[in-house]
């Protein structure tokens, strides 16, 4: 994943706090299926007015902006809904980075799971980022996953943080649905001692629920 | 003495105890592999499902899937036939069809049990203390209310649990909330919530485990437990709890899926050593003083820009910074002037469900603000499942709302997030019992104040913000 090595981009500042899934996308477009295309809704009311034409004040209607593949946000982005909608309108729009101070956390595991890489900066360093950004004439940043750092012209990089399983999986695109699969002979193993721990809570008590016979088939 | 012992000796609190218990594995430098005691479905998850056909893979524990319709099913009508769109029907019929091609068990649109997830599960005793439950939805937090560890999870994680039965999750920071004191008379859970969301902020948890505790929370019914849990991911909570108790038992007793006579006891007897241990340690700990908590309304777009029923709107000129520019970006939004006295303000439409406030003493509390007296402004009332319906039914409330002007509907999301066709229109103002006041939240430029169901009710009926408390007396009949 070429993208997450000296990867340089256009980069967006996103203003304002507490900027949730709602804003990133608006619920009544989760309904079509990712395969149309999210790119689209991104941002949707804040990008289009309601009869469709663009707002021209906001930052991805301006150029160079509109090219952004990289977002720079403040405090608690993406907060709200688990929508994983919200990440695919980001990756079909093309964004492969979003920094910010502080992530919702439902959104923040949902980036890691779409090859969307979510950098923790300070408050102070975000805003600062986003102010470059808004006075600069080629308003790119470069983003290093491997060196956890990211770089503004020849300025001194910023370090972001992110655990170093997430770093690996994104580095070598490790599929941790896979990971999880391959731990299926401890799962069982845990499977089996939690039902003797709990029996209530054992698989057999609940087959009631799937109408085959079990145990405690009252209802 | 063994480090493990050692670790068992030491004080715990509800969160660590439930956690322990379904850790399989911690990864060096990353998360742990949680076992998944139950996993609920909305019809949002048909990505997950997508992606699992996909892969080729299968749900591997039916038995511990439940799927509930509730974001898309329309609330006048009980078929998909009544759906609002044909976009919206095609969603409910893959839920449907999922459902069966998974063998999970499914409370679809027409069973008389179907319901919000987050209310339906625990009235069915779906819900139980000391499990582990995710949800391809943020307020699966809701669940917590009975003493599980309950979180929101997206669809790429769905996947994972249907095929695994397991999730991927980074041990939070530990948060407790204190609620000391007593409620007033006409404060309710949600005035507790929308004032806890007031002193700690929209952020405030974010990365963190949440319980809730103190004299108000121990004296708090399940039902209102469950309004508390709810909002915890508004204040950015991984999850929110509240240690079982006494009250717990009770109400889970004879529930549907409630473990049975065979294993009620053993099950109760493991209950009751989840409680915190008096000297666990959190990372946070926050006071509030139940006993000055007074009817809260939302002024703003965040649910934390909450203030006493008779404050004024803030002035964003008092204010710096990054706030400053926030509030005046949430007013204009709002279409509010600084200063004005919250209780001047004149709503469009009143909207009483979501799974925040749509149970059985919700709808209680508002037929008693109700009855009597006449909404003025367009006002429907939501049950959060066709049995709350039901028991609505039975204890005559239906009757109260309909005799004083409001909507009567079947179960379902509804307006809380107009998924399924049920809008604000734009421009106008909602009071609303739902958990979010997002910009177009409930439909595209709609406005929307949260407050509680017996505050909605005194909105529909006055056609402003107002006082439960000071709602001028009842005309004769
Ligand atoms: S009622 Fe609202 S908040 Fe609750 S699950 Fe439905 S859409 Fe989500």
């Amino acid at each position: 994943m070429s993208h997450f090595r000296d990867f340089r981009a256009i980069a967006a500042p996103i203003e304002g706090v507490n900027v949730d899934t709602d804003q990133i996308i608006p619920a009544r477009f989760l309904k079509f299926d990712r395969a149309s295309g999210y790119g689209r809704f991104l941002f949707h009311d804040l990008r289009f007015e309601m009869e469709g034409r663009e707002r021209p004040e906001f930052i991805l209607n301006r150029d160079p902006f509109r090219a952004a593949r990289i977002l720079v946000a403040d405090e608690n982005f993406g907060c709200g809904s688990s929508r994983e909608g919200a990440v695919y309108a980001l990756g079909d729009y093309g964004i492969r980075v979003v920094i910010a101070p502080r992530f919702g956390d439902i959104f923040y595991n949902n980036c890691l799971r779409n090859g969307v890489l979510p950098a923790l900066i300070s408050v102070v360093d975000a805003a600062a980022l986003r102010k470059i950004l808004h006075a600069a004439s080629d308003p790119s940043l470069t983003v290093d996953l491997p060196s956890q750092t990211i770089r503004y012209g020849d300025g001194e990089p910023i370090a972001f943080s992110l655990d170093a399983f997430w770093r690996d999986c994104l580095l070598e695109g490790v599929d941790e649905i896979g990971l999880a699969l391959r731990q299926m002979p401890q799962i069982e193993a845990f499977e089996q001692a939690l039902a003797a721990r709990r029996p209530w809570t054992a698989s057999a008590c609940q087959r009631r629920l799937t109408g085959e016979p079990g145990l405690g088939t009252v209802e | 003495m063994h480090a493990e012992q050692a670790a068992a000796d030491s004080p715990r609190t509800l969160f660590d105890k439930v956690w322990q218990q379904h850790e399989i594995l911690r990864w060096p430098q990353g998360p742990s592999l949680l076992y998944v005691d139950r996993d609920f479905v909305h019809e949002g998850a048909f990505h997950a499902f997508g992606d699992l056909k996909r892969r080729g893979l299968q749900v591997r524990c039916p038995e511990r899937v439940v799927g509930f319709a509730d974001h898309y099913v329309p609330t006048k009508a009980r078929d998909i036939a009544g759906a609002a769109t044909p976009a919206i029907a095609k969603v409910l019929q893959q839920f449907s069809d999922n459902a069966r091609w998974s063998g999970i068990r499914a409370f679809d649109i027409g069973d008389e049990r179907q319901g919000i997830v987050h209310v339906a599960a625990p009235e069915l005793g779906l819900t139980q203390p000391g499990m582990v439950i995710t949800c391809n939805d943020s307020h699966t937090s809701t669940h917590g209310a009975l003493g599980a560890i309950a979180f929101g999870i997206g669809q790429s994680e769905t996947t994972q649990v249907l095929a695994t039965q397991t999730v991927w999750l980074k041990r939070p920071s530990l948060m407790r909330i204190n609620v000391t004191g007593s409620r007033a008379s006409g404060v309710s859970a949600k005035d507790v919530m929308l004032a806890i969301l007031a002193q700690v902020g929209s952020a405030g948890a974010v990365g963190h485990a949440i319980e809730y505790a103190g004299s108000v929370v121990a004296a708090m019914s399940i039902e209102e437990r469950l309004t508390l849990c709810n909002m915890s991911i508004e204040l950015g909570g991984r999850c929110g709890m509240v240690a079982p108790d006494d009250t717990t038992f009770a109400y889970l007793f004879g529930r549907p899926f409630a473990p049975d006579g065979q294993y009620w006891d053993a099950a109760v007897a493991y209950w009751r050593t989840l409680g915190s241990d008096p000297d666990a340690v959190f990372d946070k700990e926050i006071q509030i003083d139940g006993s000055a908590i007074a009817p809260m309304v939302t002024w703003g777009t965040s649910p934390d820009a909450a203030l006493p029923i008779d404050a004024r709107v803030p002035d964003p000129e008092r204010l710096s910074g990054a706030e400053r520019a926030t509030a005046h970006a949430a007013l204009e939004y709002m279409g509010l002037q600084p200063n004005t006295p919250l209780t001047d303000i004149a709503i469009d439409r009143v909207f009483i469900g979501s799974c925040t406030n749509s149970r059985i003493e919700d709808l209680r509390a508002a037929a008693a603000v109700a009855a009597g007296r006449k909404a003025v402004v367009p006002a429907i009332v939501v049950p959060g499942s066709e049995s709350v319906r039901r028991a609505a039914e039975a204890e005559g409330l239906d009757q109260v709302f309909l005799a004083a002007g409001f909507e009567w509907r079947h179960a379902g999301c509804s307006m809380c997030v107009a998924m399924n066709g049920d809008v604000v229109a734009p421009g106008e103002r909602c009071a609303s019992t739902s958990n979010r006041n997002f910009m177009g939240r409930q439909g595209p430029n709609a406005r929307t104040h949260l407050m509680s169901p017996a505050m909605a009710a005194a909105a529909a009926v006055t056609g402003r913000l107002s006082d439960v408390r000071r709602l001028p007396t009842r005309k004769r009949a």
